[in-house]
């Protein structure tokens, strides 16, 4: 049997060795993804680089669609400014053809050039022999051979190449007119159109690769202080927390989340600390109790009476272990949050109605007043049992301290967001040193530790409290402690 | 009553039998999943008493599902280590009928399981229960004892109606707290038994002879007179 206590109480010593072989695959984890971002060799895995490229390719095709748009647009409006050009001046020629015949026709067309200052206008008119009559043409391109259609050709103007857009006029007679414009400008204007696009793309090229560099190391930067906290948090820094910007942006709020899951993590870890602390100090006491009865009463008793007491007695600390055992359990239970999913809304009021017709008659029979008020509904979102439970706890610690004739008051308010629970006694209450302390994990008051069963009451009220976002507060009753479990209400 | 137990440790599992031997019971044993559904299946029984965690590749949840699933509505008493709430809906959403977790006293488990017997004995919906010279009209909701009206309090009323529906068992605290208040706890306080006193005020007090009688180290029992 000594056997088998030594054996559990060396359990309970190292409880770290099971934690440590997922830590180490954390680290394994972490110290891989640090690497991705510090070393060439996984450059073309980064993530940072990747956003980096499209962020550099959606600049690079927006910029290109944009000079595509625009050199489109300008040369289709400069065509279009030639065409309609053409055509006015060939209306007007045509009406001077009309009105005066050929020597109208062919005084207007050298008017029309001496007075053509840009110097960019073409104009040829030939009989049916194909002679030139005017114009500033040396001779008929070849080539254009088809009546009324639009050329553009390379002409030779002064001895100077250039190039032009005419029109092929028929008139009566077998007279040919050609009117047109040269066009060089245009296409010098669109080389430089071009080259200046050209640029552009450079230009563009870079900015997109300078703007995917300054990404890839905004990202790197802000990934890489959540990566160093979280292999830190891995090699078992629970106490690191990621940078807030303060920015309140997308990161923040990532950081803000693990920072979160972090405390939680830490939380629970501390919990795991204060069970085995909790089992340490809360059974060892009544095993030890338990066993040192038994072992005397091995060596001591001589009569089976004697024997039958001490079993009996032994029996009992046993249920005084299991009962402890239970409390702890429970209460890891529900600060592990796994009750959450089972989270719904429910009417308070009946509850505490039901408690107070349980516990009511018992504080009557001991001859104590009770005092039930509240209102007629109180809407939750929560476990049902496990806040019966707690104010049940709560109710029993009233009773056990309740001084004879003393008063228990069982009372339920709500207050905006917040329902208030409060139970009064007028026993002994907490001195305001311990107060503080009682609320703590596990702390149970000197006096409650000899009472066995007790003390964890207080605690399991608490972590039910903090489970649903909620307090539990231990004010002076004067005399007496009022215990005040603080839940957030129900959102209609 | 014919009880089969499926227990793997053979302390639990001999002192369970023991006890239930000397409370009149013929009890069968099966010390691991397989033999226990092999059993369960082939054998009539009144009840199984169940542990969840069994060696023998068929655990606890999976004999009772196995047993549902062929039509087989022998009422199971779950009798396990694993403590937690979820463990405790999941053992009766598989087809439980009660869950009892270690460690146990002998007691509670004696007078659940004679409960759940009687449970299925009798599954139509009375109208009226009638335990000697006590009476009780579920439809009207009064009671009267030799013909004299007892007032009683929704809650007093619903107490005494399961300690009727369980007239001539042991019933104890935890089985009224979950059958009368609902609650899954232990309170610190003798809160049952203030109730079940104050129900004697009524029920017995102005009567010749009591009916509901105090079950040492157990419980309650209601029953009648010479009974």
């Amino acid at each position: 049997m000594s056997g088998t206590a030594a054996g559990q109480a060396g359990a309970m010593d190292i409880p770290a060795p099971p934690p440590a072989l997922p830590r180490a695959r954390l680290i394994g984890i972490a110290g891989e993804r640090g690497g991705r971002l510090r070393w060439p060799r996984g450059l073309l895995r980064s993530a940072g680089l990747r956003f980096a490229g499209l962020y550099a390719a959606l600049f690079g095709l927006s910029a290109l669609a944009l000079v595509l748009f625009l050199w489109w647009d300008t040369a289709a409006l400069l065509d279009r400014q030639v065409d309609a050009a053409i055509r006015a001046d060939a209306q007007g020629l045509n009406e001077r053809w009309e009105s005066g015949g050929l020597p109208a026709l062919i005084l207007t067309i050298r008017e029309r050039l001496a007075e053509n200052i840009d110097d960019d206008a073409i104009y040829m008119l030939v009989d049916n022999t194909g002679r030139r009559l005017a114009g500033n043409l040396d001779r008929w391109p070849p080539g254009i051979t088809t009546d009324d259609d639009w050329y553009e050709m390379p002409i030779v103007r002064d001895r100077v190449r250039s190039l032009a857009r005419v029109h092929n006029f028929a008139l009566p007679g077998g007279f040919h007119l050609l009117v047109g414009r040269d066009v060089e400008a245009r296409v010098k204007l669109r080389r430089i159109l071009t080259d200046a696009m050209l640029w552009a793309v450079l230009v563009v090229a870079g900015l997109g690769g300078l703007g995917a560099f300054l990404v890839r190391s905004v990202l790197r930067g802000m990934l890489a202080d959540i990566s160093r906290t979280t292999a830190a948090i891995g090699a078992g820094d629970l106490t690191r927390r990621v940078r807030l910007s303060g920015r309140g942006d997308e990161f923040d709020r990532l950081a803000e989340t693990i920072n979160d899951m972090l405390e939680r993590i830490s939380r629970l870890m501390e919990g795991v600390r204060a069970v085995s602390n909790a089992i340490a100090h809360d059974l060892r006491t009544p095993i030890t109790r338990a066993r040192a009865r038994l072992e005397d009463a091995l060596t001591h008793a001589d009569a089976a009476a004697d024997l039958r007491a001490a079993i009996e007695r032994a029996e009992a600390d046993l249920d005084g272990i299991v009962a402890v055992f239970q409390a702890i359990l429970r209460i890891a239970e529900i600060e592990a949050g796994a009750r959450r999913s089972a989270f719904s809304p429910f009417d308070l009021a009946p509850v505490l109605g039901d408690l107070a017709e349980l516990y009511g008659a018992v504080a009557e029979e001991r001859g104590l007043t009770f005092i039930f008020r509240s209102p007629a509904a109180l809407m939750l979102f929560g476990d049902r049992d496990m806040i019966q439970q707690a104010v049940a706890n709560l109710l029993d610690n009233a009773l056990k301290f309740s001084p004879p004739r003393g008063e228990i008051q069982l009372l339920a308010e709500s207050q905006g967001r917040i329902v208030r629970i409060t139970v009064t006694d007028q026993g002994p209450g907490i001195p305001e040193a311990e107060r503080a302390r009682v609320t703590e994990r596990f702390y149970r008051g000197e006096s409650a530790r000899t009472t066995p069963g007790s003390g964890l009451g207080l605690a399991l009220a608490l972590a039910v409290a903090q489970l649903h976002d909620g307090t539990l507060t231990l004010t002076d009753n004067a005399p007496g402690l009022a215990a005040t479990l603080n839940l957030p209400s129900q959102e209609s | 009553m014919r009880i089969l137990l499926v227990e793997d440790d053979k302390d639990v599992a001999g002192f369970i039998a023991k006890g239930l031997r000397e409370a009149g019971h013929v009890v069968e044993h099966a010390d691991n999943g397989r033999d226990g559904l092999f059993l369960a299946a082939s054998e009539n029984f009144d009840a199984i008493i169940l542990d969840r965690m069994l060696p023998g590749g068929v655990d606890g949840l999976r004999l009772l599902e196995t047993l549902r699933s062929q039509d087989n509505h022998t009422p199971v008493l779950f009798l396990s280590a694993l403590a937690q709430v979820d463990d405790r809906i999941r053992g009766l959403k598989a087809g439980g009928d009660d869950y009892l977790t270690k460690p146990f006293v002998f007691a509670e488990l004696l007078a659940r399981v004679e409960a759940l017997t009687r449970r299925s004995r009798n599954e139509g919906p009375q109208t009226k229960l009638v335990v000697g010279d006590l009476e009780m009209d579920l439809l009207a909701r009064n009671v009267r004892r030799a013909g004299q009206k007892i007032d009683l309090q929704p809650r007093e009323f619903r107490l005494l109606e399961y300690m009727m529906r369980h007239a001539g068992q042991v019933v104890t605290r935890t089985m009224l707290l979950e059958g009368v208040w609902d609650y899954h706890f232990d309170p610190q306080t003798n809160v049952i038994d203030v109730h079940v006193s104050r129900l004697r005020q009524k029920v017995d007090k102005p009567f010749a002879s009591a009916m509901i009688h105090t079950i040492r180290n157990a419980g309650y029992m209601l029953r009648a007179e010479g009974a």
